[in-house]
């Protein structure tokens, strides 16, 4: 009888929900530190955390504490509200967005029909907090951190919107339990294999991870707009970046790589669609760790010119490719191979840009010796 | 069926109260176990050690707000793709060559910002 209330009740049944995830969340922030701690000190030939318990599984338990009992500091002359509300305005939209993003088939909050939309939507809002942090901590690097990641996640937003507005026109739907199960043999990654790579860079660049950490880079403007944050203030933004990821490599998986269906199809037990769905996002949240480690910051210059001149016209070119093939009933592989030529091309000029873009560095024997006698 | 949009989005409001009671619940827990030493040292912001001079609300360089104008007319083009998005498959060709056209009109105005270096971060 209880469990007959519970699910007519849509409050109730919400609040319990959430609650879950509520409690998943901090033990979600505490797996995934020491996943990516351990695998960047793998990757840097490092053992990474080992002194906290068996391997330092239980350094993300030591560190809270540590955060926990830090003493809260405030700049005196930051502007006292602006600062203080920073860290809510960018962990509040992630949650938020954690609604509408179905896990497997059951196991979901609520499957909005307009799911996609809402997810874009609160994805942009995570900004403001970044300015209000920039702006509120009275910080010059912190002010110039600010306005570098306006800059950045408001220019790769547009590319990022219009990969997933290709996967909305395929699946002429914005209800992500609709797109997942419309992937059931094909996933959709092998219709718009160039909306997919978009989609990952544009990721990458909302995450504010390198190769596109421009706005947090240590060695430029001290950690961007949270130099002031301490303690658990400071937490909360690392947080607020850890669930955006997952929330990027869910949805991910969900309307790329065909969710909780493909390959096995939609009849079958939920403990294989939950582990398809473990599987598909760990291997975004392991790319872009990896990524982290093996390449290079981008200057803000060549950031911007990537996104407005190279990704934002290709993603056009996807769009205008699905309306053709879409508008005209054509067979769906054609937009397979249209796709695949604009990503050929877009790989080709991506690579000649890189080639163009900077002094192409060649150390001979001798200049490489002294360079090593130097460090 | 407006109760029922009504009920879908219960969660999200859920979702927002329990948001802020998250940040709140970490900053309370902060308030009661943390130490509370107020110098004057601590209250300086940071630069390198050295003391800042003069506050940090200095301006920002004209070209960030070249980028959020673009930024604003493409978003507001996504959203305008969205419902056209959805439907295409049902709409046929005539809807499509119509939205090459918004497309077009956009991407001239893209291709007008480039030419005039406003791409070109400098």
């Amino acid at each position: 009888m209880i469990l007959g209330m519970i699910v007519g009740n849509v409050w109730l049944d919400a609040l319990i929900r959430l609650g879950g995830v509520a409690l998943l969340v901090p033990l979600y922030m505490i797996i995934i530190t020491w996943t990516e701690r351990k695998v960047i000190g793998r990757l840097q030939m490092r053992l990474g955390p080992m002194r906290v318990g068996p391997y330092g599984t239980l350094q993300g338990l030591a560190d809270t504490i540590k955060l926990l009992t830090k003493e809260d500091l405030r700049p005196t002359t930051a502007d006292r509200w602006v600062f203080e509300l920073a860290p809510f305005a960018i962990v509040v939209p992630v949650i938020m967005a954690l609604v509408a993003l179905p896990f497997t088939a059951d196991i979901l909050i609520r499957n909005l029909t307009l799911g996609l939309f809402y997810i874009v939507a609160l994805q942009g809002v995570s900004i403001v907090g970044f300015v209000m942090a920039g702006w509120g901590s009275d910080n010059k690097y912190a002010l110039i951190g600010a306005a570098r990641a306006a800059a950045q996640l408001i220019s790769y937003e547009v590319p990022f919107i219009l990969s997933i507005l290709a996967v909305a026109m395929v699946a002429s739907s914005l209800d992500i339990g609709v797109i997942v199960g419309m992937q059931g043999d094909t996933p959709l990654i092998a219709y718009l294999p160039l909306a997919f790579v978009i989609f990952v860079i544009a990721g990458l660049a909302e995450l504010y991870r390198q190769p596109f950490d421009i706005p947090v880079a240590e060695s430029e403007v001290v950690g961007g707009p949270f130099v002031e944050y301490s303690g658990i203030r400071w937490s909360m933004f690392q947080l607020g970046e850890f669930v955006s990821m997952v929330l990027i490599s869910i949805l991910g998986s969900l309307i790329f790589l065909g969710g909780w269906q493909w390959p096995v199809g939609g009849d079958v037990p939920v403990v294989v669609q939950i582990a398809l769905m473990a599987v598909k996002t760990s291997a975004f949240i392991l790319f872009f760790i990896w990524m982290r480690a093996s390449l290079p910051r981008l200057r803000i210059d060549q950031m911007m010119a990537y996104c407005w001149q190279l990704l934002l016209p290709f993603a056009f070119l996807q769009i205008i490719i699905n309306g053709l093939v879409l508008a005209y009933d054509w067979p769906h592989w054609t937009m397979t191979i249209m796709s695949l030529v604009a990503l050929g091309a877009f790989v080709y000029v991506t690579n000649r840009a890189a080639r163009q873009s900077g002094v192409t560095y060649q150390p001979s024997a001798a200049s490489a010796q002294r360079v090593g006698s130097v460090l | 069926m407006a109760s029922e949009l009504f009920d879908s989005y219960v969660p999200v409001l859920i979702a927002t109260i329990l948001g802020f009671l998250l940040v709140a619940g970490a900053l309370i827990g902060n308030f009661v176990l943390s130490p509370r030493q107020r110098t004057e040292a601590k209250g300086v912001t940071y630069e390198c050690g050295m003391l800042p001079i003069g506050r940090s609300r200095g301006q920002v360089h004209f070209r960030y707000y070249l980028f959020a104008i673009l930024f604003l007319i493409f978003d507001i083009e996504a959203v305008f793709l969205f419902p056209w998005a959805v439907t295409i498959a049902d709409l046929g060709a005539q809807a499509f060559w119509e939205m090459l056209v918004f497309i077009g009109i956009l991407a001239f105005g893209l291709l007008y910002a480039w030419k005039m270096g406003v791409l070109r971060w400098r």
